[in-house]
Order: structure tokens, then sequence, then C-alpha cells
């Protein structure tokens, strides 16, 4: 049980624009962007492997940059912009990365992979990596516990354009 | 996690009024510890002061040549600065070797700075740890310790501090700039975190209500011979066994100035002051790296499973140092050792 002269049940109101869509909860401030997502915005997508940030399974953008929703406080982005992995494809159109992850069997039982698709989308907006180590690096916050790394890194390079 | 109460500061001095107020209370800007902590219960604050929307963001460079970091700027933005990469390149990288592309896009440059000094213990609350419960007794002393410092060490605490960022600010001489209930005041990076002592529990030196605004970091920039070094577990995204931070200034082969700085081996970032001056004026060559590692490991104590530790620095100082006298500086994302 926690300490009980510090319960507060006290709600904040938030607003997130999530996919494109506005929404505006009332949370408490304990709750996690990645609860808020999956728990009140029945986004299940985003997934929860550690909910420590070791495992990058949370991954979302936020503004565009790529964080671990799990470590993050949904009241600290009051106002953001956040897309998960529902909000990546367009008019229909798997997103390149989905149809990239789609090509190269990048994946096996699936879990980690709303987290892949979503921190390579994030990786290709920062533009620091050029080639297959510097994705295995800049991508080595996302656990693949099948093992499917090859094929997630080549499925990047075809996102990147590279044969 | 325990509930909190929730306040997002104004401006600094906000802050610090809503810190002062309440010891219970705790600063987040990225959280990428803080939260962690929370999870396991091993902080529990009061309330979270969100400092997160402070204007302490800006990298500018100042009349002498300094350039001032707001505590503010995320990790992943500092290294990627054309500043930094172009004048602190052994800065960038060094935060590039650190957690993820993720966490380095979400934590900021003070909170790097804030971030725990902490071994597995310290997050296992069903143990003894006099760093989560002061008095309790160390469980690493007896325990697996495989990680844990071997450097600046006390009977009450073995603990290491996992920023590699820290590691190359103390190689650079970097200032902390902090506002507080009594003023500003500027301490070095390397008086800024602890050794453990008796009050292993207190990993910094700021005072109560104390807040970082900036690092600065001197005109000296080591751009040109320069290397940081992480030996690990894994190939990326684990804490360090060992890293080196080391930067040179070079008039032929001579030595004219020489930074070294130990992570993973210490409760703090580690220099000798005797180390580096036996650099100066000498020959850029592995003896004299050697010796400098040597005078650096001076003191080193083990327990049972982090006796390889020494020898390891030893090997990782001399590597670096060639590293860096050879401009041929690690890079963290091709491993390639040069």
């Amino acid at each position: 049980m926690g300490d009980v002269t510090h319960q507060i049940s006290e709600r904040i109101p938030i607003h997130l624009v999530v996919n494109g869509v506005s929404h505006t909860l009332d949370l408490v401030p304990w709750t996690t962007l990645l609860d808020a997502l999956r728990d009140h915005l029945a986004l299940s997508g985003t997934k929860k492997g550690c909910d420590h940030g070791q495992c990058g399974a949370c991954t979302v953008l936020v503004d565009g940059r790529r964080v671990n929703s799990c470590l993050t406080l949904a009241v600290m982005k009051d106002g953001a912009e956040i897309t998960t992995v529902e909000g990546l494809a367009k008019d229909g159109a798997l997103h390149p990365l989905q149809q990239a992850f789609i090509d190269h069997d990048a994946f096996q039982c699936g879990y980690c992979t709303p987290g892949q698709i979503c921190s390579a989308a994030g990786l290709l907006v920062e533009g620091h990596a050029h080639d297959a180590d510097e994705i295995r690096e800049l991508m080595s916050g996302n656990l693949c516990r099948c093992g499917a790394y090859p094929n997630i890194v080549a499925a990047i390079q075809q996102a990147m354009g590279q044969p | 996690m325990n509930n909190f109460q929730y306040a997002r500061a104004t401006d600094v001095a906000d802050a610090i009024r809503l810190l002062a107020a309440d010891p219970g209370a705790k600063l987040i800007a990225g959280g990428t510890n803080l939260i962690d902590l929370m999870k396991e219960n091993v902080e529990r604050p009061t309330r979270l002061i969100d400092i997160s929307r402070l204007p302490l963001r800006k990298v500018e460079e100042t009349p002498d040549g300094s350039l001032r970091i707001g505590a503010l700027v995320p990790n992943s933005d500092l290294a990627y600065h054309p500043l930094i990469e172009q004048r602190y390149p052994l800065l960038a990288s060094a935060i590039l070797a650190g957690a993820s592309a993720q966490l380095r896009n979400m934590a900021s440059v003070g909170g790097n700075l804030m971030q725990r000094t902490r071994c597995a213990y310290f997050y296992d609350t069903a143990t003894p740890c006099n760093k989560r419960h002061p008095g309790s007794g160390c469980s690493a002393m007896d325990g697996l310790n495989r990680n844990h410092a071997i450097l600046g060490t006390s009977a009450a605490c073995i603990a290491t501090n996992p920023s590699d960022m820290s590691v190359a600010l103390a190689a650079l001489d970097a200032l902390v700039h902090i506002a507080g209930p009594s003023g500003e005041r500027t301490i070095a990076l390397t008086d800024f975190h602890r050794l453990p002592g008796d009050k292993p529990h207190v990993d910094t030196n700021l005072g109560t209500g104390e807040i970082i605004t900036a690092i600065e970091l001197p005109p000296r920039g080591f751009a040109q011979n320069y290397s940081y070094l992480k030996i690990r577990d894994r190939m990326s995204y684990a804490f360090a066994l060992v890293s080196v931070a080391a930067a040179l200034e070079l008039e032929g082969n001579a030595i004219g100035g020489a930074r070294v700085a130990l992570g993973g081996v210490a409760h703090k970032p580690w220099r000798s002051l005797e180390a580096e001056a036996a650099l100066r004026g000498q020959a850029a060559t592995p003896d004299h790296f050697s010796h400098a590692a040597d005078l650096l490991l001076q003191g080193a104590t083990t327990r049972s499973h982090n006796g390889f530790k020494v020898e390891l620095a030893r090997r990782a100082i001399v590597r670096t140092l060639t590293q860096a006298a050879n401009a041929t500086p690690q890079s963290q994302a091709h491993k390639k050792i040069a």
C-alpha cells in the first residue's frame, strides 16, 4: 500500500493529439504516456514490455521524436502530438517501414514490432544512420527476443532507399 | 509508483521555491532515471516539479570562447550540435556511447548529471543498501560485485556512476552553473559528484533547493586528439565496465597537455592530476601511457568479482590514449579499434 499521507486523487486535464485526433483526458499525474495510450485511448498497438525503458517496445513519436512512452508521464506531454504505430499508415497505404518489415520478414512473434517500427521512423527523421552499423547502433534501444535483427536492419535499409 | 502531487514550474525561481518548500519534492525533466526508480519504489517523491518547459534549452557561445549549454538541452541534441561536433567531439562521442537513442532524446544534460549513482542492489528493495537506506549495510560488498567500483570506494558503498557524458565533461574541465535560494554559484564538474564516504545516499554537492541551470565548456576542446572508449558486456546500450575519455594536445610527438577521465570504476568520474602531469612533456608512446595508467589506478581496491577491472582499465587507458595520439578516435557506431 502507498503512503496514506500522500494519497492524491486529483486528476489533471490534459490535451493530446494522437495520430491526428484530439483528445482531452483527465489523468492522475502518475499515469505514463504508455498507459494513457493503451488504457485510456484503447490504442493497444504500443506494447508494454519491460516497462523500464530497457526494451523499446513502448516507443512512440512525441512531436516527431522517438521516446520510451513507459518512462514518460502523460501530464508532462500536455499539448503534444503523439504518433503511434496505428498512425503510421496513410490513406490505407502502409508506411514504407511497415511494408519493408513485411517484405523482409523482420519479425517472428511481433511483440517488439510496433516499437521497432516507431523507433525506425524516428531514426529516419533524425538522419544520423547511413549504413548498417549505424542502424544497428541507433536501434540498440529496441530489443527483439526472437532475434530478427538482421531482417530488421535490412527492412530499415530498404525504407532508407538503400539496396 | 507512489502517488504524488504534480506542479509545473513557471520559471527557475518558481522551481527553486517549490523545491525548497517541500523536502520530499523532486525536479523532473526527462525523467528517464527518476520514473524508473519510482516504478521500483526506490524513489518516492511527495511532489514532482516539472521543469521541462523552462527556457534552459540554448547552446550559446560566450565572449571568452566558452560554450554555455542550458540544463534542459536533450542529450541527443547536444551530441549532434554542430559546435559540439566541431569543438568538443569527445563530448559528442561520450554522449552517443550512453543509453539508447530514445533515452538520449528524452534525457536532459542536467538530468544526466542528476541520475543516481547506483547498482542492482540499490534497485532491489528486498536487500540492504546504504545508499537507499542509510545504515542498513551494503549487499554488494560480498555479493555480486562484478560491475562495481575499484577507486574511491568506502566501506559503505561500491556503486558506480553510469554516466558517459559526465566522464567527458570531467575531462574537459566543465563547470556546472547552479541557482538556489541563496543565489547563483558555479562549481567544477569534478566537484559536482561525491565519493561515497560514510554518506553514500548523497550523490552530489547540490544544496537544498538548488537546481542546475547550465553546463559550461571552457574553450579548450581537444578536437584534434581525443577518444572515448567504452568497454561493456554488449556492444551497445549497456553501462560501462570501464570507460576512458582521453584528450591530448600534441607538439610534434610530445604531449603538451593531457586529460584522462575514467567511467565505470568509481562513484564519480575519476581523474588523476598526477597522471596528467606525468604525461606533459613526454613522448606520446605506450610506455608513457602505461605509466599514466599506473598513476590513475593507484590505490585501486577490488572485491571478489571485479578484480579484472584493474587490468581492463589499464589496457583501456593505454588504448584510448593511443587512439587519441593517432587521431583515430573510437567510433560509437562502428566499434572499430585503431
